[in-house]
Formats: C-alpha cells, structure tokens, sequence
C-alpha cells in the first residue's frame, strides 16, 4: 500500500522543525518511530501534507536522571533502549516492566515512548504507566516551551492537547518519593497485539507506609484512565491485603470497558481487578 | 496529476553496495527493495506493521521495511536476505534452516531470518527461550515455529568458533 502524496522534510536541527511546524500547522505531522503513523497514513486514516522526520535531529535519543532524580525521556528514545536501560532497572521498575511488552521487537527498534503517547492510542501501553507515574510532556515550539501533566495531555481517542506547530521534544517522570516498586501486566492475544487490558501499577514505600501510588488502566476505556480513587485509598497506609483488595475493587470500578471482539465488558472489568491485585502482590512487599 | 512529483535522492548502503537512487517520499523501504532494487527476497506479508515477513536490517537493527519510509534510509545501511550468502556459500543461518526443516511455505523465512542475524550478532550463543523473544516479532502462518527455533540453535552452534585444545 502506498500512502497518499506528502511532502516531506528531513530537518537537522530542532529549530529548524519548529520552524517548518509553525508554517505547516496542522497540515503537519511530527514522524518519529513512524510504527503507527506510517501504517496510518498507508491505511489513509490519515493524509497529512507534510510530513517533518525528527529522525536526523541529533541530541534527542537520550533517556537520562537529573541530579534531582527526574528521569527524562528525548522524542527520539526508542522503545528497545528502554527495555535493556540499565536506569531503569535500577530504579523505574514499571516502566522497566512495560518496556518489553510494547509491540514486538521489531517495532521497539523503532516506536518511541514520545511518539506513542502523542499517537494518543487508548491501548497504548505507555500512556497508562505514565499516567500511574505523574508523567508530563514537554512541548516545544518556535515561540518557546511548556510542560503539560500526563492527566491533561490525551483528551480522547488520537487527540492530545498539544497544540498546532507544537513538538512534544520529552517526557518527563518526577522522582520517586521513597523506594520505588511497580509492574505492568498486560493480557494480549499474542505478542503484538493491542492489550485486551493492561494495568500500570507504581507505589512508592517510605517507612512501610505508600507516600504515592499511581494505577493506571489501557484498553478499558476511550482513553488510559488513571484510577484516582484506588490510588488515594493506598496513600498513607501499609499495604496490606486488605488495602490491596480495596485497590483493585475500586480500579475495577473506575474501568468503562466495552464489550468487543477481545472479550466482553463484564471480563475486562474482572482482569482489571485481578491485575490490579496480581501487580500489587508481585511487586511491592505485602504487610502481614 | 498537478501535485509536485518532489523525488529525492538517496544515498544507501545494501548489502555492502552503496546505491544512489530517486524516490517519491511516499515509497517505503520495502518498495524500494523489491521494485527499485529488484531485491524481492524481501517479502510484503500482512503491510500493516504485524506479521515481520518484510523485516530487513537497518544499521543492525531488525526493522519492518513495509513501515519505514525508503528516504529514511538516505546515509544508512541496510541488509537483506540477499546479502547473506557469499558466493555460492550459504549463511549458517541459511543452512541451519536447509538442515532443520525451517521453513514450509517460505513466505515468512527472509524475515526470520534477518531477525535471527541480528540475535546472533548480538548473542552468539541464546538460549531457546531467546531465540524465541528475538522471533515473536516474526509470524510463520504454517506455525512452524518448532523447527524454526531449531534451525536458528543449529546456526548458533555453526557459528561458534572452533574450540582449539
């Protein structure tokens, strides 16, 4: 299949790219990894004029700790540098969980974590773990720079906030308040798939207490949904198997799934729940 | 058509040739190497980004050449299976799959082939358990995976270098 007709840009520098997006406008799109934008525009989902690559602007490949603890995320960071990132190993352990299981290897060596929340997919795996991580997105554009919360930067199905002639250049991940645990889980009918349902889950431990917790849900709604209720009902207490349970009832209840080819509604809601519990109890060490 | 016909030129290295050609921004990868370039050992399988049968090597790394445009490549070098046997001498991997019964339509086998020269690059020695995460990018429809998994274990072991008492 070829894609209809665009023109097409290869600039070298950042400045450069804003500058051909402030002249573009909407009329543009931003083709980093391109594992969903090429397909979309082979597909005619999308017929954008121009197309400006980001791919040969140096400097924008880094994942990176500030002395601060913010681990930040170039536009360019490719799903594979992520799943053998050394950074987060150590100390990201939802992400380092997710990393593997975005797509398959082939698209990891290209797809960007950047890229992938700006697709805004609501089965888009990062979207989720950077909404359970308090994540926010960097935006540049030829008039200067803002940073947007994860919670506000998808508004619906393939529609974020970021504005014409704006470049989402990073994310940005805040420190961890106390000592980090987290896990994704995913169900997928086979490698590659869309998750059928997939829950994010980071809960930061300070003193056998959670001083932070973020869940987060794909493929149960039009959008990722951050579970704030289930979140807040971990805050400030020991985690437990009671306040475990509690979590995934209410995560459950903040799910709005459909009921489509991957499995009804009613199932989904119930996978959530179990993940939920599933993640909690494989990752963070359980109060007696 | 009264739209610009804008080609570019592209500079790029396959299969250790370097090739100067002209292509529309809109031709992906795999166009090129199949139509421009003639190389159609590289085979079009799903051309929506999941079955890997188009996987060819850019700068190492496998990649879907049905998902990347051909002007991308300008300045970078890329492999397929036609470059993998020198002379009339077949690539261990090549013959691993000859040996172990690798393939049955072939349709897949290009692909999980240069899935499994990138794994050996990089591992030379794998375990089963990850030839199997190297391939899951790669889709066999005959679900031959068995004997797949075999062939590629077969190549590792041609490969290592002679143990010298």
């Amino acid at each position: 299949m070829y894609p209809a007709r665009f023109r097409y840009e290869a600039p070298r520098t950042l400045d450069e790219a804003l500058d051909l997006l402030r002249t573009y406008g909407d009329e543009a799109k931003v083709l980093a990894g391109g594992q969903s934008l090429i397909p979309m525009v082979k597909l005619r989902f999308a017929a954008p004029e121009m197309l400006v690559d980001i791919n040969n602007i140096p400097g924008l490949g880094y994942h990176r700790e500030t002395a601060a603890g913010v681990l930040e995320v170039g536009a360019l960071c490719r799903h594979v540098d992520l799943e053998y990132s050394d950074i987060l190993a150590e100390r990201r352990p939802l992400m380092a969980s997710a990393a593997p299981m975005i797509a398959d290897p082939i698209v990891r060596n290209r797809g960007t974590l950047v890229g992938s929340l700006c697709h805004a997919d609501p089965q888009g795996d990062w979207a989720s773990v950077m909404l359970a991580l308090d994540a926010e997105v960097v935006a540049a554009s030829a008039t200067g720079r803002r940073v947007i919360p994860m919670a506000e930067f998808v508004t619906g199905p393939f529609t974020t906030t970021l504005l014409p002639g704006e470049l989402a250049v990073e994310a940005r991940v805040p420190a961890p308040e106390g000592t980090p645990f987290g896990r994704y889980l995913k169900l997928e009918r086979r490698v590659g798939d869309f998750a059928t349902v997939g829950v994010a889950v980071a809960v930061d431990l300070s003193g056998g207490k959670v001083v932070r917790a973020g869940i987060a849900l794909t493929g149960v709604g039009g959008n990722n949904i951050k579970a704030v209720a289930a979140e807040q009902a971990l805050v400030g207490g020991e985690l437990d198997a009671a306040a475990v349970e509690e979590a995934a009832r209410l995560a459950a209840a903040a799910a709005r799934p459909r009921t489509d080819h991957r499995g009804s509604a009613d199932y989904k809601r119930h996978v959530v729940r179990t993940f939920v519990t599933r993640a909690l109890e494989s990752s963070v060490p359980v109060a007696a | 058509m009264e739209k610009l016909v804008n080609k570019r030129r592209v500079t790029v290295t396959v299969n250790g040739e370097e090739r100067v050609v002209e292509v529309e921004p809109r031709v992906l990868l795999a166009h090129l190497l199949r139509q421009g370039l003639g190389l159609t050992g590289t085979h079009i399988g799903c051309d929506t980004t999941n079955c890997g049968a188009c996987t060819v090597l850019v700068d190492g790394r496998p990649t879907k050449s049905c998902t990347m445009l051909a002007v991308q490549t300008d300045g970078h070098e890329v492999r397929t299976v036609e470059g993998m046997a020198q002379a009339s001498e077949l690539h261990p991997i090549q013959e691993g799959f000859k040996e172990e019964h690798g393939l049955q339509c072939g349709y897949c086998t290009p692909g999980m082939m240069m899935s499994a020269m990138a794994l050996l690059e990089r591992n030379p020695d794998p375990t089963e358990e990850e030839i199997r995460w190297a391939l899951s990018g790669n889709l066999c429809r005959c679900t031959g995976y068995q004997n797949i998994v075999k062939a590629v274990l077969w190549a590792a072991k041609k490969m290592q270098p002679a143990v010298t008492a």
